[in-house]
């Protein structure tokens, strides 16, 4: 049933080519490695890893937080301690793929996009809430290459293995801002919804969150108050209350999700969000804003 | 075991925007994906979505220039249902909320993109895709439709039938990434792949990590065959050290690229006379590597793209995330400086064949978005006609296997579909699988079994074998053979290629086959398991290789994004023709279909593509 493809060496008629006839004939075929070879093909990776370190003009000491509590040896959480070559432009995603690739294939974090779109690899790099993807090694050091780097998962979250947290509590805060565009006016067909150029401008910025968690997680009044909305899903409230094309009820209706009980009132304007959202959503701003417009619309209703 | 009418695999743009319509048919339907949907790769996407809206324009005209940009190997019917339906698929997203940018009118905007006769790229900024992404998302939530997140499919359920038109999905197989338990999904309606791009096959690219082309893999392995793998676009202007891209946009707006030598290469070097910038990405790409091969390049390696001229208001109203981009990922700034730009794997044309209802020629499976092939993209695709593919036929397939109705498809798919064989390729070693494949089995993986329920459940013991197996012994890291399959498919399978330097990459991926047969998993955890989840994807990425090195070998004349060394011209004589790779139970077998040239009212006459 089958073509050209498959060559075979009985098959006299067809024709066969040089090439495939000759690597059947050097009786190219494939045979299972024993463990012997196993162990040397692995002693060979392990030596290229090290001469490649040793090479370097450059290399960067990771501290990485490690734990599984599925594996007796990581029960207990530790730190361990990869060394790696530095190269101009390499960030602290770059790195520790290197360490898993070159020493460990168990390291554990998130990541895809390698671009700061996915939100994955929100981490908690020397002491602050960073996207590994986003962070360049060499910016963590006053000038030339940093020493050691510190890496471990965001804090105030639970840690699943290594660098890994659930992020599960901070998905239930964002859906449970009713976060989609609900508008019931919406024209029929091809007619298009106007918005003003100046009302996209003014909802742009919250929209560009890629819920990585970063803000939450540098948050102490989310830390102590599990039911705190957050500034992510307060962000993404705010994206729709102030978008225009939703109607003065629905607005009405996002005003008080927010101001619940454990909505914006119990922000105390610390910044720590704003200051870490690797979108550069003004977090705190946007969260001053909803309080105000709360305010007014009460007012309006008393 | 998880029962539901229809699961799709993927949460990007073409899996979300499926399961919303197979929701709005009524049926039961789940998402399974490997990342939260919110994380998936469509969020990349910058440049924007193609739909012909506006007086003066008509989707014959987006299709017609589909067809031209497609180099004439893309089909009528999926071209000219893409270009009509995408304006509704546009505007229903804008009626979702996605915050396009605006004219002065509040109208949505549009520009020019390369290859269009008319500015019809709708966007939002420089963030088209994570606003198409998340606004869709949105609907999901809106619509309370479960979400498996984290959820990696490792195999498809199907019977087993020597004919693969024969041949029956009845679900899948997950591994629970946090629990590390592998779970059967059984569908009454139908499996739809959406699992996106494979960039991660080349060690250059624009794709995440995740885009391991698993999806198109597991439709191989199962009897589909993979429709003209050989044409994989390289995008011209991506970043030398991550392959981040800089969008298209930036040269619709007027950016410009120039060599070493300060030269405007794409006029003064005679490229592309009329379009210049503009010209389609295969053109470019071809170009910018000339000029470095020719000494023209810098540091040997890049050529320049500058938008200082454009000033930094422009810049900054409609590019301000490239320059993000090029100052977190290459350390410029687009203001001060021009930006070091190269080619790099950006997007497959080629993929799983479908239908344009989606449906592949196993019955109740079903592929959408980048990892299918319905073809519109024939052997290049235009930039901003994926996303519009995303939607138009990620709903097409989403109402099909839910039951809707929405018409009998044209394009044949399957075997029966054949016109031409391909005897003797010159292959220097045998492709497919190494192993007996089961004897009992026809199917890879394909289950001998009386109902469906049957069906998954034999499947899964499959895979809890092979996951044991895999977990249990002594063996190799799985990265080596992943970064040499990747090394060696950028070295000889680029944009240009020639027979020895494909021989030598089909010798490579064979290699890395062999050494995959004693690949160990390391990391004797069940929880997030990664380690378990990069091997089985490195599977996945040969299997996706060896189907594109055996079309680039194949193909003997330069169309589209398909060059070649020896065959300097396209030949529509003897390659007007789809390639097929059929994985035939582990001895792939290649083959030819026609090209449908004949749309609802006129044929398209292949003329010479000319920018
Ligand atoms: C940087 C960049 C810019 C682009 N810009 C544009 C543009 O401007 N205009 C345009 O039209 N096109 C553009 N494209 C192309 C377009 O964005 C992609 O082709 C498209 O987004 C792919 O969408 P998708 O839904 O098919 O796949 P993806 O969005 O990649 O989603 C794949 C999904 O499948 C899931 N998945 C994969 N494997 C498995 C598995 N084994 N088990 C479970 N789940 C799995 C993933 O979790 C993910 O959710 C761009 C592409 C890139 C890379
Ligand atoms: S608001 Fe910023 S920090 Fe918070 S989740 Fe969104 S992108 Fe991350
Ligand atoms: S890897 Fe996607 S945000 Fe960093």
């Amino acid at each position: 049933m089958s073509t050209g493809i498959t060559e075979t060496d009985d098959d006299s008629t067809e024709t066969q080519t040089q090439a495939v006839g000759a690597a059947r004939a050097a009786g190219d075929v494939y045979s299972e490695m024993t463990s012997e070879e196993i162990e040397a093909a692995n002693e060979q990776s392990r030596r290229r890893t090290r001469e490649l370190v040793e090479e370097a003009d450059h290399t960067v000491e990771l501290k990485v937080f490690r734990f599984d509590p599925e594996v007796p040896e990581k029960e207990e959480p530790r730190f361990d301690t990869f060394r790696v070559p530095f190269s101009k432009g390499m960030t602290v995603l770059d790195a520790l793929m290197w360490a898993r690739d070159q020493y460990d294939s168990s390291l554990t974090f998130r990541h895809s996009c390698r671009q700061a779109v996915c939100g994955s690899d929100a981490l908690f790099v020397n002491g602050k809430q960073r996207l590994g993807c986003k962070t360049q090694v060499a910016d963590l050091a006053d000038s030339g290459v940093p020493e050691t780097v510190r890496i471990e998962p965001l804090p105030h979250a639970e840690v699943v293995k290594d660098l890994v947290v659930d992020m599960e509590h901070f998905y239930d805060q964002m859906e449970s801002v009713e976060p989609y565009f609900q508008d019931e006016d919406t024209p029929d067909g091809l007619e298009e919804q106007y918005q003003s150029r100046e009302n996209r401008e003014k909802v742009k910025m919250s929209t560009r969150c890629i819920w990585c968690g970063a803000c939450m997680s540098s948050c102490n009044i989310a830390a102590g108050n599990n039911d705190y909305l957050g500034p992510a899903a307060i962000n993404k409230a705010y994206r729709f209350a102030m978008d225009e094309r939703e109607g003065d009820e629905l607005t009405e209706h996002r005003l008080n999700i927010i101001e619940q009980e454990h909505g914006v009132w119990r922000c105390q304007t610390q910044f720590s969000c704003t200051e870490v959202c690797p979108k550069d959503i003004p977090l705190t701003e946007h969260i001053q804003e909803l309080k105000r417009e709360a305010v007014k619309s009460n007012l309006k209703f008393w | 075991m998880h029962e539901h009418d229809v699961i799709v695999v993927g949460g990007g743009g073409a899996g979300l925007r499926a399961a919303i319509a197979a929701h709005e048919e009524d049926a039961d339907v789940a998402i399974v994906t490997k990342l939260h949907p919110v994380r998936s790769h469509t969020g990349a996407a910058e440049g924007g979505i193609n739909a012909a809206l506006r007086e003066g324009d008509d989707p014959k005209d987006h299709a017609y220039d589909t067809m031209k940009g497609s180099d004439y190997l893309g089909d009528a019917p999926a071209i000219e249902t893409l270009c009509e339906m995408s304006p509704e698929e546009t505007i229903q997203l804008e009626h979702w909320g996605m915050p396009f940018s605006r004219e002065d009118d509040g109208r949505v905007s549009q520009r020019p993109f390369g290859g269009l006769s008319f500015p019809r790229t709708t966007y939002a900024g420089a963030e088209t895709g994570h606003h198409l992404l998340h606004t869709m998302y949105e609907q999901v939530v809106k619509r309370g439709i479960t979400v498996y997140d984290e959820f990696y499919v490792t195999e498809l359920a199907t019977t087993d039938h020597p004919d693969p038109e024969e041949r029956e999905c009845h679900g899948c197989i997950a591994y629970d990434i946090k629990s590390g338990d592998l779970v059967g999904f059984e569908a009454s309606g139908g499996v739809i792949l959406a699992t996106g791009g494979d960039g991660q096959a080349f060690d250059h690219t624009t794709n995440a990590v995740a885009n391991t082309g698993d999806g198109l893999a597991m439709a191989y392995r199962a009897g589909v065959p993979v429709e003209d793998p050989e044409f994989v676009q390289f995008h011209p202007t991506t970043l030398p050290s991550t392959g981040v891209l800089i969008s298209e946009g930036v040269r619709g707006e007027g950016g410009i690229l120039y060599n070493g030598e300060g030269e405007r290469f794409m006029f003064e070097h005679g490229y592309a006379n009329n379009d210049g910038e503009l010209a389609s990405r295969d053109v470019v790409s071809r170009a910018e590597l000339t000029e470095v091969n020719e000494g023209r390049g810098i540091d040997d390696e890049y050529v320049y793209l500058d938008m200082r001229h454009l000033g930094e208001e422009r810049v900054v109203d409609r590019l301000e995330n490239i320059l993000h981009l090029a100052e977190d990922f290459e350390g410029v700034d687009g203001l001060e400086e021009a930006m070091p730009v190269k080619p790099g794997q950006h997007y497959h044309m080629g993929g799983i064949e479908t239908d344009e209802n989606g449906h592949t020629c196993i019955d109740g499976l079903y592929a959408a978005g980048e990892c299918a092939c319905v073809s519109v993209h024939g052997s290049n695709r235009l930039g901003g006609n994926a996303l519009p593919e995303l939607i138009v036929f990620g709903s097409r397939a989403g109402s099909h296997a839910a039951g809707g109705d929405i018409g009998k498809a044209r394009i044949p798919t399957g075997p029966s579909a054949r016109t031409e064989d391909e005897t003797g390729l010159d292959t220097p070693v045998s492709p497919g699988a190494i192993d007996q494949p089961d004897p009992d089995a026809v199917a890879d993986g394909g289950a001998v079994a009386a109902n469906p329920t049957a069906t998954v459940k034999q499947t899964l013991e499959g895979e809890r074998r092979r996951v044991d197996e895999m977990m249990e012994r002594d063996g190799i890291n799985h990265a080596e053979i992943r970064s040499d399959l990747q090394d060696a498919m950028t070295q000889s399978v680029n944009v240009f290629r020639e027979k020895e330097g494909i021989q030598d990459a089909l010798e490579a991926i064979r290699d890395c086959r062999e050494r995959y047969q004693n690949v160990a998993v390391d990391d004797p955890s069940r929880t997030f398991n990664t380690d378990l989840l990069h091997t089985i994807e490195t599977r996945n990425l040969i299997d996706v290789a060896e189907t594109i090195a055996l079309g680039a070998l194949a193909r003997e004349e330069f169309r589209g994004a398909h060059w070649r060394a020896e065959h300097q011209a396209r030949d529509d004589e003897d390659w007007l023709k789809h390639t097929m790779v059929a994985w035939n139970d582990g001895e792939p077998d290649l083959y030819y279909t026609d090209v449908l040239l004949d749309g609802e009212e006129k044929t398209y006459e292949p003329k010479i593509r000319s920018y």
